[in-house]
């Protein structure tokens, strides 16, 4: 006994140091941060890539999810959060101190659908994708489908909806927008991230819901427009507040963010947007920052990272998937950075 | 010296059995006090209502309940007579042998992880499903659903009642074997009387397998299709507890959702203790005989 004790002591000691390493002027140790998963493969390309230029860096990510995220940051248990949707107002109410968010990179959502015989990507309207999801149309060569369809023959097969069982900011953004474009979705069904569904199965993650669309005559799904370009998965466009069909692409999201006033706390949802080009159903991912963080070392590494971030960061944004922020957002941000007492 | 050692030993294995009992009372403990947002705003009608709403705030289990009950009975159903099946087998009629190999092999399903089970859910089981599905004129023929999640379940079951019901079985004194065949059994007569002398035991294995497939997350979730769907069909997607927990407790941030989500964990858990017991009492019953 005494010698487990005594080696216990030994394993203690030694560990110590290891702990709080010397530093180099002006740095600070290990920053740990949790929360939303969509961002979590450029957040760990930032971190690594900020890592090397910066020895003494290091930025700790958990992709633990959005929710997980704003608990942890709440509880102060990581000195930073993401989320893919902006904190409610009753989480900010909650926290030890005022929050600030911070858009990092966009996201986006798309159809995808498994029908034989269209010869061509199939065009939706948020109407009709909201009807789909509340069980009103049901076949596939309903009227208001193929209306938007001129020239594509629908077969008579039945729609199987499928959604994310999982609690994700994907189905919180897919719920905004059909929430802004249905009044009847935004009562029945409403946005967060696990939602009462009035029609269709759940399935786990991006790729359980294209595993199951991919192996289902008739089915609807959506995912994550990063999924679907990685894994060369065929997705319908989308009619948005102009009237155009677009399809998702970095382009068309970014110029989402684009038709959209910001606002100075950045809690703004971009779906279904103003501008001819824009994607309507896309979406800001945020980091999330105290104002005033206790640990002044730590919060001037993160502003410095987020100020690298926003600008040569961004460059790695599309070789992932992601879509660049505007420019007049990365301005109004930086500004922003500002607010954080350092 | 040698008296310290025997005494410290017995101290700390005391210790290391009663902290397993301090963890359990603890889970219990901690369970609902972070459910008791749900437990008192709910009350009762948590567990008869139907509606699961996270956006309006609205919680009510019955589904979860249902499901989880619902697809472990199926399991039961279809893995019980291939257990026994096999354990009578095994114990009883096969060569020597094929002993080893067979025992091995069964136990060899109980060391799949069960992502991999779900995966094979999906890719393989959901589409042989939904065919019979539509061969059947079942709606609404997706392939995951009830039917899918109970059969996935027997075959993860299979491994446990089978190697406890073999235990039972080579637990049954000779001496009954040898009257029976003293009395003119045939061997088939003989290996009743086996089995109804292990009768309880035999219970308590398949109630094991109860608990194990109530407790059962990820193959579930992969394949029931995840629906708060109250339905005997075995075509229709629904959904469990297990399965509801593994969905939405990262994300969920509001304070009474992750109550109403713990509350689900609480009753889970307070329903797999009392299976587990029952059984652990019925295995010990023949044992001790």
């Amino acid at each position: 006994m005494k010698k487990c004790v005594l080696i216990l002591a030994a394993i203690l000691v030694a560990c110590k140091p290891a702990e709080t390493p010397k530093e180099p002027a002006g740095a600070a140790a290990q920053i740990n941060g949790a929360g939303a998963t969509f961002p979590n493969p450029i957040y760990s390309k930032w971190f690594d890539e900020y890592g090397k230029a910066h020895p003494g860096v290091r930025i700790n990510y958990q992709p633990i999810g959005s929710g997980g995220g704003i608990k942890q940051l709440s509880a102060q248990t990581v000195f930073f959060g993401a989320t893919d949707g902006p904190m409610t107002d009753e989480q900010l109410k909650a926290a030890p101190g005022p929050i600030l968010h911070f858009p990092t990179v966009l996201g986006a959502v798309v159809p995808i659908y498994n029908i034989e015989g269209a010869s061509q990507p199939l065009r939706f309207s948020g109407d009709v994708l909201a009807k789909i999801y509340l069980g009103r149309i049901t076949k596939w060569n309903d009227a208001a489908i193929a209306a938007l369809n001129p020239g594509v023959t629908l077969p008579a097969t039945e729609l199987a909806v499928v959604h994310r069982s999982d609690g994700s900011g994907t189905t919180y953004i897919w719920c905004d927008f059909l929430s802004k474009v249905s009044a009847e979705y935004k009562e029945k069904v409403g946005v967060a991230t696990s939602v009462n569904w009035p029609a269709g199965v759940g399935a786990k993650g991006n790729e359980g819901v294209a595993g199951l669309v991919q192996q289902t005559p008739g089915a609807i799904g959506y995912v994550e427009l990063i999924y679907a370009l990685h894994n060369k998965i065929p997705f319908g466009s989308v009619q948005n507040k102009s009237g155009e069909f677009v399809t998702a692409s970095l382009a068309s999201v970014t110029a989402a963010a684009a038709g959209v006033a910001v606002p100075d706390d950045f809690h703004v949802s971009i779906t279904n947007p103003d501008g001819k080009d824009a994607y309507p159903i896309a979406s800001f991912t945020w980091m999330l920052l105290y104002q005033n963080p206790a640990d002044k070392a730590r919060a001037r590494t993160m502003v410095d990272f987020l100020k690298w971030a926003l600008s040569d960061g961004q460059t790695f944004a599309p070789d992932l998937g992601y879509a660049q922020l505007p420019k007049p957002v990365v301005e109004k941000e930086l500004a922003a950075l500002g607010k954080v007492a350092i | 010296m040698s008296r310290h050692g025997d005494r410290g030993f017995r101290f700390a294995t005391g210790a290391v059995a009663g902290l397993v009992l301090l963890i359990v009372l603890g889970i219990g403990f901690e369970l609902t006090r972070q459910s008791s947002l749900s437990i008192r705003k709910f009350g009762f009608s948590f567990w008869t209502t139907k509606t699961w709403d996270p956006v309006a705030g609205d919680f009510g289990a019955l589904p979860f309940i249902w499901g989880t009950l619902y697809s472990s009975a199926l399991a039961l159903l279809i893995a019980t007579p291939i257990a026994l099946g096999i354990a009578v087998f095994i114990s009883e009629l096969s060569p020597r042998m094929l002993r080893q190999p067979l025992t091995y092999l069964t136990e060899l399903l109980a060391a799949i992880p069960s992502i991999v089970y779900g995966l094979w859910g999906i890719f393989v089981l959901v589409p042989v499903v939904r065919k019979l599905e539509v061969v059947l004129g079942l709606k609404p023929a997706l392939g995951v659903g009830m039917g899918a999640a109970a059969l996935i379940l027997a075959v993860m079951v299979i491994p446990f009642t089978s190697s406890v019901a073999r235990e039972i079985l080579k637990n049954v004194p000779s001496a009954q074997r040898e009257a029976a065949y003293a009395l003119g059994a045939t061997r088939w007569e003989a290996i009743k009387v086996a089995i109804g002398f292990g009768k309880s035991g035999i219970m308590g294995a398949v109630m094991l397998g109860f608990g194990r497939a109530l407790g059962e997350t990820m193959a579930v979730t992969m394949v029931i299709g995840n629906s708060t769907i109250i339905s005997l069909s075995p075509a229709k997607p629904q959904y469990t507890m297990a399965a509801v927990l593994a969905n939405e407790f990262t994300e969920a941030a509001d304070e009474l959702y992750l109550h109403a989500l713990i509350e689900i964990g609480l009753f889970l858990f307070i329903i797999t203790v009392v299976i587990n017991a029952l059984s652990r009492l019925l295995i010990w019953k023949v044992k001790a005989a």
